[in-house]
């Protein structure tokens, strides 16, 4: 399922990607609604509270009720603001966030060696790298167009923030990619294949790299949890300094795009985590060669369900991030990054590049 | 298919080339160049060297044009008036551009007059990415190597320049203070009632 226009012809192929990308969109937005109430039980949950619980049974419709609000309000656009840019910043944000889907493969495809993605990308982690490096723009222009003070401090300091945690991800990212040998997502996934001692993070095929691979993983999370604003690295939207930081002077449909925007990254990055490190859509034990022949679909419904499985549960650990863990100061967030994982990540691409070169990558 | 979407694309990075000159506010002016910038690495995509595409994306406009944003955003200039006194630099610019003029028509003369339809822009390897690694690390590799020296001289340079070792200054110790238990920090007593401590 690679290339669709060439293996359906020109007509069926392309309504074949429209049809993917209906429902990529589709389930991506279901998803965060019910995300979204997740997080905000587990957080309740952590405090002794019950956390939204009137719409629907346990609240399950709080999000939609949410929704229908934001629609229904109206827009306002402050007095001086450039009003092109105001309104652009949060349709950038929404957009990119839904654009960096595109690459994502999340389940096995029925021919082996395959998978379910909407493009095949030969470079799908440099793509993904490089539209989670423009989600900055959003916030940018979105603190500078509101004219006014907090979210213009609030947009600068996001932008130093997520500047300096991609290049640490990025050291990680190259660290999977000399392992692999390659950077298209479903290859980096089918090496991880065989049972969750294969998975990236543990490597059993290069069993000494685990020393560095384990650390790499936990910088990646704590990386991805700046790279999205999350707590406890939310400075740029800091309440208790900044108000809401890029987001004060918005409301309505435009704070719905950013938020949108926002948790669609934060889904984003537990998907790469989970193609990166822990096996894709490849399940804790392997389904064995006669399943995979005999039963294609149940093997890719399977994968699916490992994919998402692994994405949502790390959903779950950043939103116990958020609810366990007291905000950084920001001397200690810019340390952080440049002077502890920037160091450590480069040492881990010297080791791991040096191990490919000198004893050969077992895949 | 692919001759619309190239001339879309050219269109597109050509048109917003001009803005960024043309726009009279400087982080309108950045804005355009990101889209210039977007929009030939679409063009890259579509002679299939998908990997140069990515990187100019990554590179130009995920680190250097916010960098470009960020200093914009900060300085106060009123470019209206700085622009009054750009009238007297004309010979130099017409200069500049007629150098760039000639290069552009002496390219499109003497050099490659259109893309081969054969074009293979992975030569000796399966992917773009591994066609460059072939020959940057080995016929190339001096100047890789140079092209990092010169990056590095401009690093450190710009270090020299800005860093002021400023006296005075609390700085905190992170090994002293992660260091620090709760005995450190007070102790514990137990008054009589009518005694102070």
């Amino acid at each position: 399922m690679s290339n669709y226009i060439e293996s359906m012809g020109q007509f069926w192929g392309p309504l074949m990607v429209l049809g993917q990308i209906g429902l990529f969109t589709l389930v991506l937005l279901l998803s965060i609604a019910f995300l979204l109430l997740l997080d905000r039980k587990v957080w309740a949950g952590v405090m002794m509270r019950k956390g939204p619980n009137v719409v629907g049974p346990f609240g399950l419709l709080q999000s939609f009720a949410d929704f229908g609000k934001f629609l229904l309000k109206e827009i306002v656009i402050p007095a001086g603001a450039n009003k092109f840019v105001f309104l652009f910043a949060p349709i950038l944000t929404c957009t990119l966030a839904f654009a960096a889907w595109s690459a994502i493969p999340v389940a096995p495809g029925t021919v082996s060696g395959t998978s379910w993605v909407i493009s095949n990308l030969n470079v799908g982690i440099l793509y993904l790298f490089a539209i989670s490096s423009l989600g900055v723009y959003g916030i940018i222009m979105g603190g500078w167009a509101s004219n006014s003070k907090y979210p213009f401090l609030g947009a600068l300091r996001s932008a130093a923030q997520m500047v300096s945690y991609e290049v640490s991800i990025g050291f990680v990212i190259i660290t999977v990619i000399l392992m692999v040998g390659s950077m298209n997502l479903t290859d980096i996934v089918n090496n991880q294949d065989g049972g969750f001692w294969y998975w990236h993070v543990f490597s059993f095929q290069n069993f000494p790299l685990i020393v560095v691979m384990v650390p790499m993983f936990v910088i990646f999370f704590v990386s991805a949890l700046a790279e999205t604003n999350r707590p406890p690295f939310d400075l740029p939207e800091a309440e208790s300094e900044l108000v809401a930081g890029y987001q004060v002077e918005y409301g309505s449909t435009p704070y719905l795009l950013f938020m949108l925007g926002e948790y669609l990254n934060i889904v984003l990055m537990c998907a790469m985590m989970t193609i990166l490190f822990l096996g894709g859509w490849h399940g804790p034990v392997a389904l064995g060669d006669d399943f995979v022949r005999d039963h294609p679909f149940l093997t890719s419904f399977s994968g699916l369900f490992w994919f998402m499985f692994k994405t949502f549960f790390f959903f779950f650990l950043f939103a116990m991030v958020k609810a366990i863990v007291p905000r950084y100061r920001y001397d200690q967030l810019m340390r952080l990054g440049w002077k502890i994982f920037l160091p450590t990540s480069l040492v881990a691409v010297l080791v791991v590049g040096g191990y490919v070169a000198y004893m050969g990558v077992q895949s | 298919m692919a001759l619309i979407a190239f001339y879309l694309m050219a269109a597109v990075t050509l048109v917003s080339a001009l803005m960024v000159i043309m726009a009279r506010n400087p982080v309108h002016s950045v804005l355009w160049l990101i889209l210039a910038f977007f929009s030939a690495a679409g063009l890259f995509v579509l002679i299939g060297a998908e990997f140069i595409a990515m990187l100019l994306v990554v590179v130009y406009v995920g680190a250097v044009a916010v960098l470009f944003l960020f200093v914009v955003m900060m300085l106060d200039v009123d470019f209206v008036e700085l622009k009054d006194g750009t009238l007297k630099y004309w010979p130099f610019a017409m200069l500049v551009g007629i150098v760039f003029a000639a290069e552009i028509v002496m390219a499109s003369v003497f050099g490659v007059q259109s893309l081969p339809d054969s074009f293979d822009a992975a030569p000796g390897a399966d992917t773009n990415a591994e066609a460059i690694g072939q020959v940057m690390y080995t016929e190339y590799m001096l100047l890789f190597q140079l092209a990092g020296i010169v990056l590095l001289v401009a690093m450190i340079g710009a270090i020299v320049l800005t860093l002021r070792h400023r006296p005075h200054v609390k700085r905190q110790n992170i090994a002293k203070q992660t260091s620090r238990r709760r005995g450190d920090a007070y102790e514990l007593k137990d008054p009589k009632p009518g005694q102070g401590i």
